[in-house]
């Protein structure tokens, strides 16, 4: 259950999240189940046991019992709801001592785009990343809506051409975790999957190496062929990436008439 | 000449498409053969399709909707058989550009061409009763908005075997939808066959709005609303009010795929954004659409199976307001992952929650309802109690889905998909099915097999649960929705299992076929002479099953709610009036049928962008109508006399029964 087993600090406040509020709402949710059994059984038709008021319809003060349950429940959630939400914001910068890996995520049909600015590289359908530092994500699209998703991690975001989205995450753990898109994107959308790879220092350094030593590189004359449609893309490594690209795909559709007499 | 249209658009190389339609040509046909064989054509045409009766026109949406529940029912398991098997190196039955088309599918007719035609049919059947009114206040408008749905859904059906629908989700989201991603016809026909049956539905909200205000019986006031009457108005206001959003967020579209503008566009200075906003503005108070009727349905269900005044009348109709009211600002909850700041998710989070403070009230209600009533195990009462348990689960996933640190996990997840699934089967259908159950004898003169009904709902019900909680299970494991091939193996067991539960619901829809027929075949066993089996409270109980085309021979008068149940109380039920008066009733015209023929033919044109048959259908239309226009003879007068007979005919077969 990678939701309820995160491997990471907002995934973990997240399930925290969850099975509080459920316990919470199960206080009133099944004494409601257990009363309309036995209501139903007791007040059966065939029960000469049972009372039988047919007029009693009205009562003030359990009218005040029965408005007074829910809106408690929903007070206390309504108090959680705001702390919650404002301290899970996925713009909000994780508290950490060491400094955050900054991770570029671009959405194409169908495939997912990482590019680290820091190191100067991209991959694609493969992230990396040292275990216990914060990783910033910005995202955006250069073709349709994706949201960018790995459940173990914790929240996900949309991922929008012409715009960016922001996304903090951690990894306390090390391991392989599936990415995906959760927002449907077209025929190609069941095989958007990557793997997000959590590692210690020394082997994510190793990593980047490796992916510097490959051939490619991302620039203006590769990155048609990349963008291109194409379905369950194998991970594929840029040794090199024009600095600036991630800001010009969202530029080049924000530029009004002139980006498409470019085009 | 033919526009986009050519040979190449019927999928001939696809067999399950091909068998699709060919069992909609053969079972038409065999309709057709039935009525020819029985000499019905006439009465069809006048009973039925020319018909500007209330009662008929409800009959007619609900056999439209049942029949669509087959078609949207057939999606579902296609897609539950795809999920069972599509995993690593399987790719299924279906490949994405099948299986897209049959999700995307799957959503608008189970929620524009199943829920929608469904609560429409039962006001129909319904309100004009309970509020004492002859008919609603515009007829020939109710007509026409039937056959504008039918039209709309017409249109649907009509893409699976001439091009094909949009793969887009039920949602339609741009860029995705615009014609850059997808340049084929789907689109187009999700567009119109929405437009045209969102006309229809806006044309019903308006014309039940008028009719609850204007022609309840003289002494009904509004505390006085029979309950479900009370939902009616509660949803009518939300159709007019929200469906004109959709109107005008799918012509926003249709610019852009038509005349190459820019509203959504990723270019150009088109915001999907804005698409999204306005879709769920319109999409959320639908979702208060669909299910305010139903808690309608529970209430006059519970009322009358446990003998008993509905509990706390008052707080149920204020809740119902506050629902209402509170629709209206909680869209933004369907995408908290949008990157809205926190104070913005919050206040709808919060806005979210707060709506399930009236709604666990109405819970509360029904349970004191039952409290120290009669309770009676019929099939409507089987099922408003298997809606208040599976409601209560729904409701409580719904919260926590508004949650927006817990949404941040669970969107698009098949946990929403199981939460929504809940909440619309088990409170929205549920609803339907017993109030189909309820009225059913009032609509038709003979009750339901009970026997069969109660073995459909436990199929219902025990496939329900085994068909959506593994998907509960699958949303925490991190599967989200629309997935047509999936790679975790781990997930493979609990889809296989949710398939097992689709196949106990489709006996469930076995039983419910066969117990219609067995009903029908059996109806002399199950009349009802005294038009009222269950010994109901409200108006709709007081006149014969089924009622007389006029509904009241006298009109009555009301003091206080429930007037059926204190005038059996102060033993006024007898149906003959000191004189009878002449009844002024509308005449039956097929001009409705025809302008929705018409329209079809402008939708079916607009898709394909054959513009002279677009002229045509449009011209078609608006001639027609130009036709009602100048026509003033509309109605005609029954005279006293008849009501007198026939009146005495009913009252004398009352008595036998």
């Amino acid at each position: 259950m990678a939701v309820l087993d995160p491997k990471g600090e907002v995934g973990m406040n997240e399930r925290a999240l969850i099975l509080g509020t459920t316990g919470w709402m199960l206080l009133v949710v099944i004494p409601v189940i257990v009363m309309t059994i036995a209501f139903a059984w007791w007040f059966r038709a065939s029960n000469a046991r049972s009372r039988y008021t047919p007029e009693w319809a009205h009562s003030k003060r359990l009218e005040a019992v029965l408005w007074g349950i829910p809106t408690v429940i929903v007070v206390v959630m309504a108090i959680t709801a705001w702390q919650s939400t404002h301290a899970l914001d996925p713009y909000k910068p994780l508290k950490h001592e060491a400094k955050p890996i900054e991770v570029e995520v671009v959405a194409l049909d169908w495939k997912w785009l990482f590019i680290y600015p820091e190191q100067g590289i991209a991959t694609v359908n493969e992230i990396a990343f040292p275990v216990d530092v914060p990783v910033a994500f910005d995202v955006t699209s250069d073709s349709v809506m994706n949201s960018f998703f790995i459940p173990r991690l914790g929240s996900q975001i949309y991922a929008m051409a012409g715009m960016k989205t922001e996304l903090h995450l951690i990894a306390n753990e090390v391991g392989d975790y599936d990415g995906m898109s959760a927002n449907y994107s077209g025929r190609g959308f069941p095989g958007m999957r990557f793997t997000a790879r959590a590692m210690s220092q020394e082997a994510f350094d190793a990593w980047v190496a490796k992916v510097k030593a490959a051939p490619q590189r991302l620039d203006a004359a590769s990155y048609p062929a990349l963008a291109a449609p194409s379905e369950y893309n194998p991970v594929a490594y840029y040794g090199g990436v024009t600095p600036g690209l991630f800001g010009d795909l969202i530029h080049k559709y924000r530029g009004g008439p002139k980006s498409h007499g470019q085009e | 000449m033919f526009g986009k249209l050519t040979l190449d658009a019927i999928p001939f190389h696809e067999p399950i498409i091909m068998a699709a339609g060919a069992m909609i040509v053969l079972g038409g046909l065999a309709v057709a053969a039935l009525l020819t064989v029985t000499h019905r054509w006439k009465w069809l045409w006048t009973e039925y399709l020319t018909s500007v009766d209330h009662k008929k026109i409800g009959i007619m949406y609900i056999v439209l909707a049942l029949v669509m529940l087959l078609r949207g029912f057939a999606d579902a398991a296609m897609m539950r058989t795809q999920q069972a098997v599509a995993v690593g190196p399987e790719q299924g039955f279906f490949p994405p550009h099948h299986y897209d088309q049959v999700f995307t599918a799957h959503g608008v007719i189970m929620i524009l061409f199943v829920a929608m035609p469904f609560l429409v049919g039962l006001m129909n059947i319904v309100v004009p009763l309970q509020i004492g009114a002859r008919d609603v206040a515009l007829p020939f408008l109710n007509s026409l908005s039937f056959w504008l749905t039918a039209a709309g859904m017409l249109l649907t059906n009509m893409s699976l075997v001439i091009g094909e629908f949009a793969k887009t989700g039920w949602v339609a989201y741009p860029p995705l939808s615009e014609l850059q991603f997808s340049p084929d016809v789907g689109v187009d026909y999700y567009i119109w066959a929405l437009q045209i049956s969102g006309l229809g539905t806006l044309l019903t909200g308006v014309n039940f709005f008028v009719t609850i205000l204007r022609m309840r019986a003289p002494g009904m006031g509004y505390m006085n609303l029979p309950i479900f009457t009370w939902t009616a108005l509660c949803t009518n206001t939300l159709i007019i009010v929200a469906f004109p959003i959709l109107t005008v967020t799918l012509a926003l579209l249709g610019l852009d795929r038509y005349l190459g503008m820019h509203f959504f566009t990723n270019d150009l200075g088109g915001n999907a954004m804005m698409y999204v906003n306005l879709f769920w503005a319109w999409g959320h108070p639908e979702v208060y659409i669909l299910v305010l009727p139903a808690f309608g349905v529970f209430s006059e269900v519970t009322a009358t199976f446990s003998e008993k005044r509905l509990f706390g009348y008052r707080y149920m109709v204020w809740a119902l307001i506050a629902i209402t009211v509170l629709s209206f600002i909680v869209w933004l909850h369907h995408f908290f992952t949008m990157g809205s700041g926190a104070n913005v998710n919050a206040f709808f989070g919060i806005s979210t929650m707060v709506i399930a403070i009236p709604t666990g009230v109405k819970v509360f209600n029904w349970l004191f309802t039952m409290y120290r009533g009669r309770v009676h195990f019929t099939p409507p009462m089987l099922w408003t109690i298997g809606f208040i348990i599976t409601f209560s689960i729904g409701g409580m996933t719904g919260v926590l889905l508004s949650m927006p640190g817990a949404d941040f996990v669970l969107h698009n997840s098949l946990f929403l998909v199981a939460h929504f699934h809940n909440v619309l089967i088990g409170g929205a259908l549920f609803g339907y099915f017993a109030g189909l159950n309820y009225w059913f004898p009032k609509a038709f003169g003979f009750k339901l097999n009970e026997r069969l009904g109660r073995w459909s709902f436990w199929c219902w019900l025990v496939g329900f649960y085994i068909a959506f909680m593994p998907l509960y299970i699958l949303g925490f494991m991190g599967m989200t929705r629309r997935l047509q091939h999936y790679d975790n193996p781990e997930w493979q067991i609990y889809l296989i299992v949710a398939a097992a539960g689709a196949a106990v619901i489709a006996v469930g829809i076995g039983l419910m076929i066969l117990q219609l027929f067995v009903s029908i075949r059996d109806r002399d066993l199950n009349r009802d002479y005294t038009g009222d089996p269950w010994n109901g409270r409200t108006l709709e109980w007081s006149v014969a099953s089924p009622p007389p085309f006029y509904n009241f021979a006298q009109v009555p008068h009301v003091h206080g709610i429930d007037t059926w149940a204190s005038m059996k109380a102060a033993g006024e039920t007898v149906r003959v009036p000191d004189h009878y008066e002449d009844i002024h009733m509308p005449r039956n015209t097929a001009v409705g049928l025809v302008m929705g023929g018409f329209t079809l033919v402008l939708g079916f044109a607009l898709v394909w962008h054959i513009w002279w048959m677009a002229g045509v259908g449009l011209l078609g239309a608006v001639a027609a109508l130009i036709v009602r226009a100048m026509d003033d003879d509309t109605h005609y007068t029954v005279p006293a006399e008849t009501v007198a007979r026939i009146a005495k005919h009913q009252n004398l077969m009352a008595e036998r029964g």
